[in-house]
């Protein structure tokens, strides 16, 4: 099945001191679907003062997600503002298991109160009611927010709407390191160069990005303040510096330098100073990630003659165990919030792949069946993945569900690559 | 003499610009843009130089970098891989020996080996495939009695590919190290 939704996402100012806005539109094309998706109908908020309709992007990010089969209810009148207004009969003879209803009240000074519940259309009960207070810059936001709850209460897993990604949108000759909405909106470029920039990582706050630039003809690590903008180099030493992560704890960060050895990893602290040494021997040992819980470290090594991942305890020192077996080319391990997940790229005929491997038992799926996946990172709910593709040659971001049954492309003019999903809605 | 002093001169000040501290930005913009024009050949941005700084001499008379039309095995800036390999071809051995040759008898000369690889797979990866062949120069150079003090190996991965396109073609164009002269 393939729906595609085509959303010209219109921009707004973001009223912040370090953004450059980013004048352009986001495509997002869905691909796939539940076998079986929740019948919801979402009934227009209808806002005063011409605002956004959060209803609007409700529907948006719900039927993004590939789970819920959006019902009609334009040929429905009067539509139900509160409560005593719905009647469960004419809902139930259009298919629907749950409506939303809800409004937009102006509280005066610029500020709003977004009212919202959620029913079960087959048993006549409210599932979730939320009021929340906002701008109409907070509108969006709160719709996200909204999106969460609906997506919990129907599906039993917490939803992954309010996020925010950074990626590398490349276009004409120049590299801007983005920071946007999940759905593509709110985006602005937050650095600018003329030379490649790769590897955004997230502090686990979401405050902050490492990333590395090539701005002084070499591989330089650099932090960003993602709140007043400044920035500092935060490994310059000789030959290359790369790959940064951020520990769990915020408080270090694991980077390949070569100034000792060719590509070795090394632990720094996020203040910056000296580097300490993690991986030693003659092999190449690059793409740091740590384990949540903060006790591992999974890298890529070729030590066993092809690259493949490998964990290593933070502390202690312990041998590094070999974690992937199947093919000669298995890299950019990164762990689910929970722990229990890998996911990778896996190369097979030629052709590099997302792949997931439930660390507890060791079983692997191939989730994609692109031919250029780079750079997988998981949303903070651990049931989709963020990655890399290419397609006919141009670079563009794609998510797909941990069961590899729905996805989302994301593109737009310009090559996007480079893509990584906030830990941390806020 | 005269011509000498003036060359020497013009070194020390293409050293000084070289050298230019950078101011810390939010914005890389302001200070991703070199001094001087840059010159696109190849992928590789070179910084653009006078047309005598080529045949510039240090007090001591020695050569920053060989001449732009340097003859044979000097003449040449690259060394190609294969795949997925960082062993420097018997064919580029003679490359990698006229560059040490030159470094050691000219000892204000500082090399930058930059490398390089294809698109296919990991970017992160491929900037540790890329460190590891501008390594292996390095260590060739090493070996021929090249301090390491005038030398250092950086990698691009595959953000400079030589040539633009898929296809094993291109792909060999781009599996490569280059050897970059301090002020060029």
């Amino acid at each position: 099945m393939k729906t595609p939704l085509r959303h010209t996402l219109a921009l707004f100012l973001f009223a912040l001191t370090f953004s450059v806005p980013a004048w352009s539109a986001m495509t997002i094309e869905i691909i796939g679907g539940a076998a079986k998706r929740i019948p919801l109908a979402i009934v227009p908020f209808a806002p005063a003062d011409k605002l956004d309709d959060p209803a609007e992007i409700v529907s948006a990010d719900l039927a993004r997600s590939g789970l819920f089969q959006l019902i009609e209810t334009r040929d429905v009148s009067p539509l139900p503002r509160e409560p005593q207004d719905i009647r469960f009969p004419q809902w139930r003879a259009k298919g629907a298991d749950a409506i939303v209803i809800g409004q937009v009240l102006p509280l005066g000074g610029n500020r709003y109160e977004v009212r919202f519940r959620l029913y079960d259309v087959v048993r006549g009960q409210q599932l979730a009611g939320f009021s929340y207070t906002t701008t109409p810059q907070g509108l969006r936001a709160v719709a996200h927010k909204i999106s969460d709850v609906i997506h919990e209460k129907l599906t039993g897993e917490p939803g992954a709407y309010s996020g925010r990604i950074a990626y590398v949108l490349k276009s004409a000759g120049r590299y801007e390191l983005q920071v946007a909405d999940v759905d593509g909106h709110n985006a602005f470029t937050v650095a600018r160069s003329s030379e490649a920039i790769i590897s955004p990582a997230w502090s686990p706050d979401g405050s902050r990005l490492a990333y590395v630039s090539f701005e002084d003809k070499k591989p330089v690590v650099y932090v960003q303040n993602l709140v007043d903008g400044t920035r500092r180099a935060l490994a310059r030493f000789k030959g290359s510096n790369s790959a940064p992560a951020w520990s769990p704890d915020g408080k270090r960060l694991a980077v390949v330098l070569s100034k000792d050895a060719t590509s070795q990893i090394y632990l720094i602290p996020a203040a910056g100073g000296e580097p300490q040494r993690f991986t030693r021997g003659g092999a190449l040992d690059t793409e740091p990630a740590f384990s949540p819980d903060g006790k591992w470290l999974y890298f890529t090594s070729d030590r066993g003659g092809s690259p493949q991942i490998y964990r290593a305890p933070i502390d202690g020192g312990g041998a590094p165990q070999r974690v992937t077996f199947e093919g000669g080319y298995n890299v950019s391990p990164t762990l689910s919030p929970d722990g229990r997940t890998l996911a990778y790229i896996h190369r097979r005929e030629g052709r590099f792949l997302v792949a997931v491997m439930d660390l507890a038992t060791g079983q692997t799926q191939v989730l994609t069946d692109t031919d250029h996946d780079e750079s997988p990172s998981f949303a903070p709910n651990g049931r989709t993945l963020l990655y890399a593709t290419l397609l006919g040659g141009r670079g563009l971001l794609a998510t797909v569900s941990v069961d590899g049954r729905v996805r989302q492309r994301l593109s737009q003019s310009g090559d996007l690559r480079e893509p990584a999903w906030a830990p941390v809605a806020n | 003499m005269k011509p000498v002093v003036y060359a020497a001169l013009l070194t020390v000040l293409l050293g000084a610009c070289a050298q230019q501290p950078t101011k810390e930005a939010a914005v890389i913009e302001d200070r991703a843009q070199p001094a001087a024009p840059t010159v696109a050949k190849d992928g590789i941005e070179t910084r653009g130089i006078a047309p005598a700084a080529p045949d510039a001499r240090a007090l001591d008379g020695t050569l920053r970098m060989p001449p732009k039309n340097a003859a044979g095995a000097l003449g040449q800036r690259t060394v190609y891989f294969d795949y997925d390999s960082a062993a420097i071809r018997e064919e580029y051995r003679g490359v990698v020996e006229a560059h040490a040759g030159f470094l050691k008898t000219n000892a204000n000369a500082k090399v930058i080996l930059q490398g390089h690889t294809d698109e296919r797979g990991s970017r992160e990866y491929n900037l540790a495939l890329g460190q590891r062949r501008a390594d292996s120069v390095r260590q060739a150079m090493s070996v021929l009695g090249v301090p390491e003090a005038r030398m250092e190996s950086v990698s691009f991965g595959e953000e400079k590919p030589a040539v633009e396109g898929q296809g094993e073609t291109a792909w060999q164009k781009n599996r490569r190290a280059e050897i970059v002269y301090e002020g060029e």
